[in-house]
């Protein structure tokens, strides 16, 4: 199935230091500390295919996210994009009917392993959603420590320091410090979807998905989120779901394209943009389509 | 007036007769008027029979119970029968006994139920309790009493059995009212929580379990509560489950494996009692298990109001505010409740 498809032949599977040292070469991400080979690869997703019962969402998609990155997908809406991503961290598996096939290697170790418990993945990758969701029961500060505390951290100084460190992150403290006990749905919808951000990232995952986190943002909301992805790659490797070809350009330091749930096209952003090597990719970057 | 919209635009030329859009006879309009005026009256008509009884109700127990109602109301025992003066101190305290407890098996069994089928269950399992809460919903109270009489009151009735009359089988009963009444409500608005906040969580590493009670139940805790609420306001009133099981009592006796009495027994006793000064008291009792329900009401409300005071407009939706409302103006006919909105 895979072997006739031009699509996924394109993708750059097993060449992951290849990539890398792509990546490393890219001006967009200069500021990037060299990475070294062994840990290049942080998710290693193999001939994934995801069903929702009948229907075929994603198709033998194979594809190397480097760690310490910001990898950006893309794609029409329907392409299997966010089921991709969601299937990242096993989220998908909260969809009644939803199947997958294939492995998911995180930093080597098999995600869909039948001993592997989906609440340990799940703290390891965290997730921002296209809504901002702080629980509304909760203050700023709570909304922050909240995965800690439900993951039974008591240690208030611990927490204390988690908490700081989590907002500094999120470029939130200098807004919210003297505001903590405020409840987090007081803040505006920007400032929202970054203690969201906090809150993902203080139970210190290893990887960070971001399903369209600035589609319901204005732009100046959005320039900061994107600016901290900048920031935030330094120690997480991110993977973002856009529906906007330039934030994608904007942030990404690599760029998978989607389309009818296959991966057409996976390589460094300004090489996918600039010369994509798919008819398909050129066609939706070009505005043909989608 | 002036908007630009294509109604208040200058009328184009048109042919005289000829209708144009948007513009009807001077005779069709006032139909339309008439009918939008009907309606509106109907509905208005409606909500004030809903109103009324209530306003009836409160208004004449107040005028035939208030001049009943004094300190040894609160404080004494009834007194023989044919004597005038004495109180009802036994029923008030065995109507909070009997209600707490039936609060204490009904609320909770009726909560985690509701969580069970809106976090856990798969949706036939979930459309088969619903169903089944439905239908109990609509048993009338006096079979629960007939049923926790067979079960806990006849002597050979189950292995559980006390044999004789007990404030526990009058709990039960009333539990058992309430548990299908507190599912359906909770169920309701914890369904009203948005999906958001479960992935959220999900993402976070947190257990399914913690999910449901930290941040799902707890968000919705004013919906439940309030539903809590209502069922509690239901069975504070019943009575004919608890003459088959609670028996009533004239003493001050308030061992839970003992007869036990209640204000709406009391009621019953006094109103078809032949004595004057009785039925004078049955009235005063009446006021009294109405001002409970609804200070119990305006109370728990109060102490569950918004901790976290919201920017105003930030929070668009209120969860449960709809069910609040409605649960409130249910027990208090809305005539002390401000509805929110």
């Amino acid at each position: 199935m895979s072997s006739d498809n031009p699509a996924t032949v394109a993708v750059p599977t097993n060449r992951a230091p290849a990539v890398s040292s792509r990546v490393v070469n890219f001006p967009a991400s200069s500021a990037l500390p060299a990475v070294s080979p062994t840990d290049a690869v942080a998710i290693d997703a193999r001939e994934v295919n995801i069903f929702y019962g009948e229907k075929h969402a994603v198709i033998d998609a194979t594809l190397g996210i480097p760690a310490r990155s910001v990898t950006a997908i893309i794609g029409p809406s329907g392409c299997g994009k966010s089921t991709f991503l969601r299937c990242l961290n096993r989220m998908h598996e909260l969809t009644p009917g939803a199947r997958m096939t294939g492995s998911i290697r995180l930093n080597g170790e098999n995600l869909y392993d039948p001993k592997v418990d989906p609440t340990v993945v799940r703290r390891r990758v965290g997730m921002v959603f296209q809504k901002s969701n702080p629980f509304p029961t909760m203050t700023i500060g709570e909304n922050v420590t909240v995965g800690l505390r439900l993951n039974g951290v008591r240690d208030k100084a611990f927490l204390r320091e988690r908490l700081e460190d989590a907002l500094r992150k999120a470029a939130l403290w200098d807004e919210v410090k003297s505001d903590l006990a405020k409840p987090g749905i007081s803040l505006s919808g920007g400032q929202q979807q970054r203690l969201c951000i906090a809150r993902a990232i203080a139970v210190q995952p290893e990887v960070l998905l971001m399903d369209e986190p600035t589609s319901a943002l204005d732009p100046i909301a959005t320039a900061k989120v994107e600016e901290l992805m900048n920031e935030l790659k330094r120690n997480f490797t991110i993977v973002i779901v856009t529906h906007s070809m330039q934030q994608a350009t904007r942030v990404a330091d690599q760029t998978a394209f989607f389309y009818l749930g296959k991966l057409v096209e996976f390589a460094p952003t300004r090489e996918l943009f600039n010369n994509p090597r798919e008819k398909q990719t050129e066609a939706y970057i070009t505005g043909r389509f989608g | 007036m002036s908007s630009g919209i294509a109604l208040s635009t200058p009328p184009p030329a048109t042919p005289p007769g000829a209708v144009r859009v948007g513009q009807v006879s001077e005779g069709l309009r006032r139909w339309r008027k008439f009918k939008s005026a009907l309606v509106a009256g109907l509905c208005l008509t409606c909500a004030l029979i809903v109103v009324t009884p209530l306003a009836l109700v409160f208004g004449y127990l107040v005028i035939k119970g208030v001049g009943s109602i004094n300190l040894d109301f609160f404080t004494k025992l009834p007194v023989p029968h044919g004597e005038t003066g004495g109180g009802v101190v036994h029923a008030i305290v065995g109507s909070f006994i009997l209600i707490g407890l039936a609060a204490l098996v009904g609320l909770p069994t009726g909560i985690l139920g509701a969580v069970y089928i809106t976090e856990y269950a798969g949706r036939r399992f979930a459309s088969v309790v619903r169903f089944a809460a439905d239908l109990l919903n609509g048993v009338p109270s006096i079979v629960w009493g007939i049923v926790a009489y067979a079960i806990l009151v006849l002597p050979k009735g189950s292995p559980f059995s006390l044999g004789h009359y007990s404030a526990i089988a009058g709990a039960l009963a009333l539990a058992f009212i309430m548990i299908p009444l507190v599912l359906r409500t909770s169920e309701e608005v914890l369904l009203l929580v948005p999906n958001g906040y479960r992935e959220a969580a999900l993402a976070l590493g947190v257990a399914r379990w913690k999910i449901a009670t930290r941040i799902v139940l707890k968000t919705a805790s004013k919906g439940v509560l309030t539903g809590a609420l209502l069922a509690v306001a239901r069975v504070s009133g019943e009575t004919a489950p608890l003459l088959f099981t609670a028996l009533g009592n004239s003493g001050w006796s308030h061992g839970i494996r003992d007869p036990m009495s209640a204000l709406p027994l009391q009621i019953y006793a006094y109103a078809i009692s032949p004595y004057p000064d009785e039925n004078r008291q049955a009235w005063a009792a009446a006021l009294v298990l109405l001002l409970m329900v609804l200070v119990l009401n305006v109370g728990l409300r109060y102490a569950t109001r918004d901790r976290l005071p919201t920017r105003p407009g930030t929070r668009g939706k209120k969860l449960s505010s709809a069910a609040n409302t409605a649960a409130t103006t249910a027990v208090t006919g809305g005539a002390v409740t401000v509805p929110q909105t």
